[in-house]
């Protein structure tokens, strides 16, 4: 089996979690991301933990007319490409992205970046007629909020996007999972004041694997965040426009 | 990068510091950033070296980065644990060649404590089979050392509690096993000169061998103990049960502190006695898992809490052969006099010191035992027991300190000064300090 996964954005705790999560269940990993050292660690390590192949390629989400040639480079170095985990994700400083002129960067990883890379493995898995996609969205993409709407907005975007693509690639049998993690014990959060039931990178690798196996086209990551936002989504806009959140 | 403020201690809970934290997840992070600061790995040293204004947290700079499973070396970083490790390297036919009585340490642990094992009487310590490290020093350029290039940084680094720079990686050479299991042999001896003996009976010697102490035992059963030696089974000595894979079990957990009053001198003695029949009763030969045999207590996670929330020291020394007998004689009646109960205690030849300059380990026996902290006459028993050390030209092991006066430090470790020598050429600032550095005055930066 090779049945290569490629994760985008692969120098993250979820994401090297999930691409190991992948490795132990024999696929082999193609990492995409923007640090090469880093990117040559992981896929030393993948490949040493859990004897799979793995190789990397430099991947810069803002340079989006790059992103077809890389995406057709990395399947033709691996020799096929059965599914891709979306985990690149740039949060920032959300005080900063208010200004416009910070808060296009977010956008543009976020989501426009986010879109980009999509549809190319979304028209290459189309014409396999086989595999999947996982993107990782966020719950504060599930409604805006004055301390992160930049990112919440993208993520929002991302949400929609891979919902339509979900709708799209149903026919073709190619599965689309949108992951929503709540806190997560990541760089990104670490000493982050007012956390609460954090999950590990490793609960979060697992549980991505595993929702393949499920028929949810939409995880909460832990389950519980389903109804913390469901709860969140119902506080009417009159009221919720006067919450300081 | 982000930092998070948070009580931390070493295994032995005693002390506990709030210590700011940064924890990065990225080779380059891994660096110094702050005026003063110290690398953790998996805070498995007992006292405080591992603690410090600025804790650098290196457990998610783990990858292993190279292994080569036809010559048996391996590079990593050295956040990973041995644990991690041994997973990989063990169903390939390989094995660490020195490791330490728990496998959830990690490997720049292992190079910082310069730790020894069961088989230090015949391989030494862990610096003795590291090929080379990755220092990064205090202006965070990045320099490899080993026991051939820049050879005083080396011997400065092994066993130089993470005070030269942050070790960030290490290669290794692995030895070859051709099973997970370990043949043992458990010999009863009745008290402390049978236990000397059966170190010293060369017909019984081993690859690995250590003793578990009664040291509630007093007077002619004073240092009654059971010698469990053991080598690397071979594939074709192996019963046909034992052929199949095995899964590691789990590890239960201690889910709570247990009540001081639990563990007494009463419970403890009973369970020495149980524990001394039962093992020592062993005396054919048996195969047993390696982590059973080289990690009984991984079986336990957070066994620490055995002690009470006061936490415990462990006080682990080395004896120069010549006076080994006397002063374990010694230092077991004090202990016993003291009436504390100690629930594990071990017995141990070491072979010949290596170059290290802070490195633990001198031809001699070695005696580590717990003592639950549960008041401030502790500190003065564990005085006593330095006399009783110095005495006899013995050290104590520093990855277990927490209580040691630097006073006493400079007698037990002479070559402190070339080691300070070389400090002061590598971190002249004094950048790299912990709370065990600046107890000992090793060269931690002053206020």
């Amino acid at each position: 089996m090779n049945k290569t996964v490629m994760i985008v954005g692969a120098t993250s705790a979820i994401a090297r979690a999930t691409a190991a999560a992948f490795a132990a269940q024999g696929h082999d990993i193609y990492l995409a991301g923007r640090n090469a050292d880093e990117l040559a660690r992981i896929a030393a390590d993948l490949a040493i933990r859990y004897r799979v192949q793995t190789r990397w390629g430099i991947f810069v989400a803002e340079d989006l007319a790059s992103h077809d040639a890389f995406f057709t480079q990395a399947v033709a170095d691996m020799g096929e490409m059965h599914g891709v985990v979306l985990a690149m994700g740039y949060l920032g400083d959300q005080q900063a992205a208010r200004e416009f002129s910070v808060g296009m960067e977010v956008i543009l990883v976020n989501f426009t970046a986010a879109a980009s890379i999509l549809s190319h493995c979304a028209s290459y898995l189309e014409a396999r007629k086989q595999g999947f996609i996982v993107g990782i969205s966020s719950v504060a993409g599930d409604r805006g909020r004055q301390s992160n709407y930049p990112y919440g907005a993208a993520k929002a975007g991302l949400s929609i996007y891979l919902q339509g693509l979900r709708n799209r690639l149903y026919a073709s049998g190619v599965r689309v999972i949108t992951v929503k993690p709540g806190f997560v014990d990541t760089a990104m959060t670490y000493g982050m004041p007012g956390l609460f039931l954090v999950a590990s990178p490793q609960y979060m690798g697992e549980r991505i694997v595993r929702a393949l196996n499920k028929s949810a086209d939409v995880v909460y990551l832990p389950w519980f965040w389903r109804y913390i936002m469901l709860i969140i989504k119902f506080i009417p806009e009159p009221v919720f426009k006067r919450l300081k959140l | 990068m982000s930092i998070l403020n948070q009580p931390l201690s070493g295994w032995g809970r005693y002390p506990v510091e709030i210590c700011a934290t940064r924890r990065p997840e990225r080779y380059q992070d891994l660096r110094a950033t702050a005026p003063v600061q110290i690398a953790r790995g998996q805070g498995r040293s007992y006292g405080d070296a591992a603690l410090g204004e600025m804790v650098i947290l290196t457990e998610r700079v783990n990858r292993m980065l190279a292994f080569d499973s036809v010559a048996g070396t391996l590079r990593a970083e050295a956040g990973v644990t041995l644990a991690e490790i041994l997973d990989v390297i063990v169903p390939q036919g390989w094995f660490l060649p020195v490791t330490p009585g728990t496998r959830f340490v990690s490997l720049g642990g292992c190079v910082a404590a310069d730790v020894h094992g069961k088989n230090h009487h015949h391989d030494g310590a862990f610096s003795q089979h590291v090929i080379a490290i990755e220092l990064i020093l205090a202006d965070n350029s990045r320099v490899t050392c080993s026991a051939t290039e820049n050879a005083d940084l080396f011997w400065a680094t092994v066993g130089g509690m993470g005070l030269t720079g942050i070790i960030g990686e290490v290669s290794l050479r692995l030895i070859s096993i051709s099973s997970p299991y370990v043949q043992v042999h458990h010999h009863a001896a009745a008290n402390l000169t049978e236990t000397f003996a059966l170190f010293e009976n060369a017909a019984l010697d081993d690859a690995y061998s250590v003793a578990w102490i009664d040291c509630l035992a007093t007077g002619k059963s004073l240092g009654r103990s059971v010698l469990m030696t053991g080598h690397h089974a071979s594939a074709v000595d192996l019963p046909s049960a034992l052929q199949a894979p095995v899964k590691i079990k789990p590890a239960k957990s201690m889910p709570f502190d247990l009540p001081a009053a639990v563990l007494n001198p009463l419970t403890v003695k009973l369970f020495n006695q149980f524990y001394y029949s039962r093992e020592g009763s062993k005396t054919r030969p048996f195969f047993a898992h390696y982590t059973d045999y080289f990690y009984p207590l991984d079986g336990i996670s957070h066994w620490n809490r055995l002690y009470g929330k006061s936490g415990f020291v462990q006080y682990q020394c080395v004896i120069p052969t010549a006076g080994a007998f006397a002063a374990v004689t010694a230092l077991l009646q004090k202990l016993a006099a003291s009436r504390r109960p100690s629930f594990l205690a071990v017995l141990k030849k070491l072979g010949t010191q290596n170059p290290g300059l802070l490195s633990f380990p001198l031809a001699g026996y070695t005696l580590a035992l717990d003592i639950p902290m549960r008041d401030a006459g502790v500190l003065a028993l564990t005085r006593e027991l330095d006399v009783i050390v110095l005495a006899h030209g013995g050290r104590v092991y520093l990855a277990k300190d927490a209580v040691l006066t630097p006073q006493a430090f400079r007698v037990m470790y002479p070559r402190h000064a070339e080691w300070l020598r070389v400090k002061a050429q590598v971190d002249a600032q004094g950048r790299f300090a912990s709370s065990l550095s600046r107890r000992l005055d090793l060269g931690a930066q002053h206020e």
